[in-house]
């Protein structure tokens, strides 16, 4: 059994900054035995998980998706799953500085085992910019940064979250991927491993990773091999990913959980003490989202929509509040207010709770899904703080081509009647950089925020109104219908957000009533490279953490020009380079690198929905295959899913009191 | 149109007072991760607390004379403010079970006689080093006949300076361990304003003896309340009369 670093660690603690963070101990964290298999009937081997949100704890603690598997993983007698998470720069050069033994390795949080003695490291990337932070972990823990070289003693190296699904940057950093929804399939690897240690792990490591990769759902990328067109007008573009050895299969599949009542997870959500970015419990109340909005990675590689029944969200709430003593509960989802019984969960639970501290919050709410009712029940118990939507485009052009169709009278008409009903702050985000914009588009966000303010001001015959303006560069994601687009440069993305910032302040009738919020371009560019690369851009990604990149999703230690050299030195030679990456289109014929991982979308609908966006004349708008006819986007025949709605037509009963 | 007031909560219709413990890994929890996990802690127990009035009302909990992230304590105490009189075991049965272990809570009573905060006047402290007896007690005895010594330490406010020996009432430093590598220091420190902290008075040890000191020590309180200034004993606040 490997020792707990902690007493190496703890006299260096009192010296880093919030060493809460890393002693573990939460409530409902989970404590197992090293061998907890061997006390199962049968005294079998025990199958041990690492998982890790490469962020800090603050940031990764609250993360779902993590908590989820914990717990699935931890209910199985045989299972050991702990969590682990980035160091900050303080304790890591302490940590590399050591003691008497030497480095100290990256260690769990719950019993502080060092991370290279688990059977499976399992790391959740929700966005790209975690890259750097994955290989300061393997580095810290002492695994091989590539998978070629490790060895029977490294743990398997597996990557999940949305980011996986164009895992090839870092393909020579994992050992495996898996696209999808992760709580069955951590289940089915662990009984892979289960059943290769029990044999005596014969064929080593490599056999192991062989058996992964034939269920079909794992992508382990050393068994496929990467060409590049050397010549011709595609010079440096993919030519094909093909399988280096047989039995494995040219394509791997996302992974779909359906009937999510029955994974009513978390049911022992973490409790941290150390402050974090979310100080709330969250339910996710469905998965999925077919709105088709183009940008929208999300919604289109969690198709189809899959709700969770009132009844179910309702046990869930519940429940989570009383086991963690969260009074913030949030519905969670990428669209909540779209759930079939939304109206009759908010009134349900209203009720519930009336005269308690619990309230409730909806975000992501879409402009045309608002209504005044149900806003009225979320906030019954609470304050009215603020309302956020998120029109995204600027002009009406524009949410025309990301397919986001929501009028400006409909969002006036929206924001008239919450200002009407005692609302004082209104959060509107939009993105910049989208395919086909102008600076004239942009611009309109500025008109659109002043009529805001007007109508509020109208409505409520107070001057107090505010409204919040939130931009983001856009960045194209593979498996939409934008991974074809040429994402637009950083000068031109700040010039439009400096013109647009410049032209709300000019204005003295409004400039004071409406917030600015924007971030430069450049991290998004960085991003973009990381989303849409291939193989060669591992090299990159190597030399920034190498270079010093750590954290790359906090603004203050994200460097740009330390990306940039890397890129120029990791690129050297290959005849492609940074703008190859982010600012080139791509055409219909062009092999995408993750063109062979299969996340159900019929690659000829998206190029379809792709050329119905930037054609100007085109009058095709993209509904809902929850009530309009299914349009043929190829998920569910693909992945034998189905779409499952409500409504259940039940209510929710009032809770006896104990 | 006037902006509307918020409710006015009904006052507190009882007070308890709580005695906790910081122990093992959880001493690395800081004063407001403690406050956020009592306050989640009294919810998910179903405490019946009074809140604040206010837009935004908060449980009504009021802290004594916190100590230091880091340390371990024995000896700290909050009062809570509640708006339905409770049976006090099963309240406390109920916080224990509702905190994480090392966040221990140790005895809850009914408040009464002064405010809280007037009863903490000195804590007795812990301090176990590894380092050699033999360096650190002539080192404690230079300190102790020291009339003063001027320590500086980094506070919210800057570089601060301040006498750490008037606190000091009281201090004994002995070997610890079998063959005397580390040391164990007892000190009855009194409050004072600016608080002066055991890791204070090390500092000045070191300072006074021109000490280096090569380990991280571990610093216990082990009790707070009224100092009885002839006999130096140490009264519990929570049974003060």
């Amino acid at each position: 059994m490997p020792e707990s670093v902690f007493p190496r660690l703890e006299p260096i603690l009192p010296t880093v900054s919030k060493p809460i963070q890393y002693v573990g101990g939460e409530l409902n964290s989970t404590l197992k035995d090293w061998d907890c298999g061997s006390s199962t009937p049968g005294g079998g081997e025990t199958v041990r998980w690492a998982l890790m949100y490469p962020d800090a704890y603050e940031v990764g603690l609250p993360n779902q998706g993590v908590q989820i598997l914990y717990e699935v993983l931890n209910e199985r007698d045989w299972i050991l799953a702990e969590r682990t998470y980035a160091v900050w720069p303080d304790l890591e050069e302490k940590m590399r500085a050591g003691d008497a033994q030497g480095p100290i390795p990256q260690f769990t949080v719950d019993a502080h085992r060092p991370v290279r003695a688990f059977d499976v490291f399992g790391l959740s990337f929700s966005t790209e910019l975690g890259y750097t932070n994955m290989l300061n972990a393997l580095d810290l823990a002492g695994i091989a940064l590539h998978a070629a070289e490790r060895t029977e003693d490294d743990p398997i190296v597996l990557a999940g979250g949305h980011a996986a699904f164009n895992p090839e940057p870092i393909a020579r950093f994992i050992d495996a991927a898996v696209l999808g929804d992760g709580e069955e399939v951590v289940l089915a690897i662990s009984e892979v491993v289960r059943e290769w240690k029990t044999q005596g792990r014969p064929g080593g490591r490599e056999e192991l990773l062989r058996r992964l990769a034939v269920t079909g759902n794992i992508y382990v990328p050393m068994f496929y091999d990467v060409s590049y067109l050397e010549a011709g007008p595609g010079r440096g573009q993919v030519a094909a990913v093909l399988p280096n050895r047989p039995g494995i299969p040219a394509r791997v599949t996302k992974h779909t959980l359906m009937d999510l009542d029955a994974w009513p997870y978390p049911a022992k959500p973490l409790v941290p003490l150390a402050e974090t970015v979310h100080e709330r419990f969250s339910v996710e109340i469905f998965r999925g989202c077919t709105r088709g909005c183009r940008f929208c990675q999300a919604g289109m590689i969690t198709r189809p929509v899959r709700e969770r029944s009132l009844k179910t969200i309702g046990d869930m709430v519940e429940n989570g509040i009383r086991t963690t003593g969260f009074e913030e509960v949030g519905l969670l989802s990428l669209s909540s207010a779209d759930h079939t019984e939304i109206a009759e969960v908010a009134k349900g639970l209203a009720d519930r709770y009336e005269g308690s501290n619990v309230s409730l919050s909806l975000p992501s709410t879409r402009v045309d899904a608002f209504n005044i009712t149900l806003a009225n029940e979320f906030s019954r118990n609470g304050r009215r703080s603020g309302l956020t939507f998120a029109p995204e485009g600027g002009s009406e052009r524009m949410r025309k081509v990301i397919n986001k169709m929501v009028s400006e009278d409909d969002l006036i008409r929206t924001v008239a009647t919450a200002y009407s009903h005692g609302w004082r702050q209104v959060k509107l985000y939009f993105m910049v950089g989208l395919p086909t914009e102008t600076d004239e588009d942009v611009l309109q966000i500025a008109d659109l925020a002043k009529r805001v303010i007007a109508k509020g001001r109208e409505v409520s015959g107070r001057n107090d109104i505010r409204c919040t303006v939130s931009i983001g560069g856009f960045v194209p994601k593979p498996h939409t219908p934008f991974q074809w687009a040429a994402q637009l440069d950083h000068e031109t993305t700040d010039a439009r957000l400096t013109r647009l910032r410049d032209t709300v302040r000019d204005d003295k009738r409004y400039g004071r009533a409406i917030g600015f919020r924007y971030h430069d371009g450049k991290p998004g560019t960085i991003e973009g490279l990381l989303s849409r690369g291939d193989r060669r851009v591992g090299a990159v990604i190597e030399q920034a953490w190498r270079d010093g990149g750590r954290f790359d999703g906090w603004s203050e230690h994200f460097s740009y020009d330390r990306w940039y050299a890397a890129a120029t030195t990791g690129l050297a030679g290959t005849g492609v380079d940074l703008d190859w990456y982010t600012v080139r289109e791509r055409g219909y014929d062009e092999v995408l690198p993750w063109d062979h991982l299969d996340s159900g979308l019929d690659k000829d609908w998206l190029w379809a929905d792709w050329e119905d966006a930037i054609d100007p004349t085109s009058v095709v708008e993209v509904e809902d295959c929850r009530w309009t006819p299914c349009y043929d986007c190829g998920v569910c025949p693909e992945m034998g899913t189905e779409i499952q709605i409500g409504p259940t037509g039940q209510q929710l009963l009032p809770l006896s009191v104990v | 149109m006037a902006r509307e007031q918020p409710t006015q909560q009904p006052p507190p219709v009882q007070r308890l007072r709580i005695r906790y413990a910081k122990r093992g890994r959880l001493r690395f929890t800081s004063h407001r991760d403690f406050s956020r996990a009592f306050e989640r802690a009294v919810f998910r127990a179903r405490v019946p607390m009074a809140y604040s009035s206010g837009f935004n009302p908060h449980p009504r909990i009021s802290y004594a004379g916190a100590a230091p992230t880091g340390s371990a304590s024995e000896a700290e105490y909050l009062e809570i403010a509640l708006a339905q009189s409770v049976d006090i075991a099963a309240i406390q049965a109920l916080l224990v079970e509702a905190l994480p272990t090392g966040l221990d809570i140790l005895e809850v009573v009914d408040s009464t006689g002064p405010a809280l905060s007037d009863l903490l006047q000195a804590s007795r402290w812990q301090i176990e080093i590894a380092v050699p007896a033999a360096d650190l007690v002539p080192a404690v005895d230079r300190f102790r006949e020291a009339e003063s010594v001027v320590v500086e330490r980094m506070t919210k406010k800057g570089l601060r300076e301040f006498d750490c020996r008037a606190p000091v009432v009281e201090m004994v430093a002995s070997a610890a361990g079998e063959d005397g590598s580390a040391t164990v220091v007892d000190l009855l420190l009194r409050h004072t304003v600016p608080s002066v902290r055991p890791d204070d008075v090390l500092s000045g040890i070191c300072a006074v003896a021109g000490l280096e000191l090569s380990a991280v020590p571990l610093l216990t309180r082990l009790s707070q309340g009224l100092l009885d200034e002839d006999t130096h004993e140490i009264s519990d606040p929570l049974h003060a009369s």
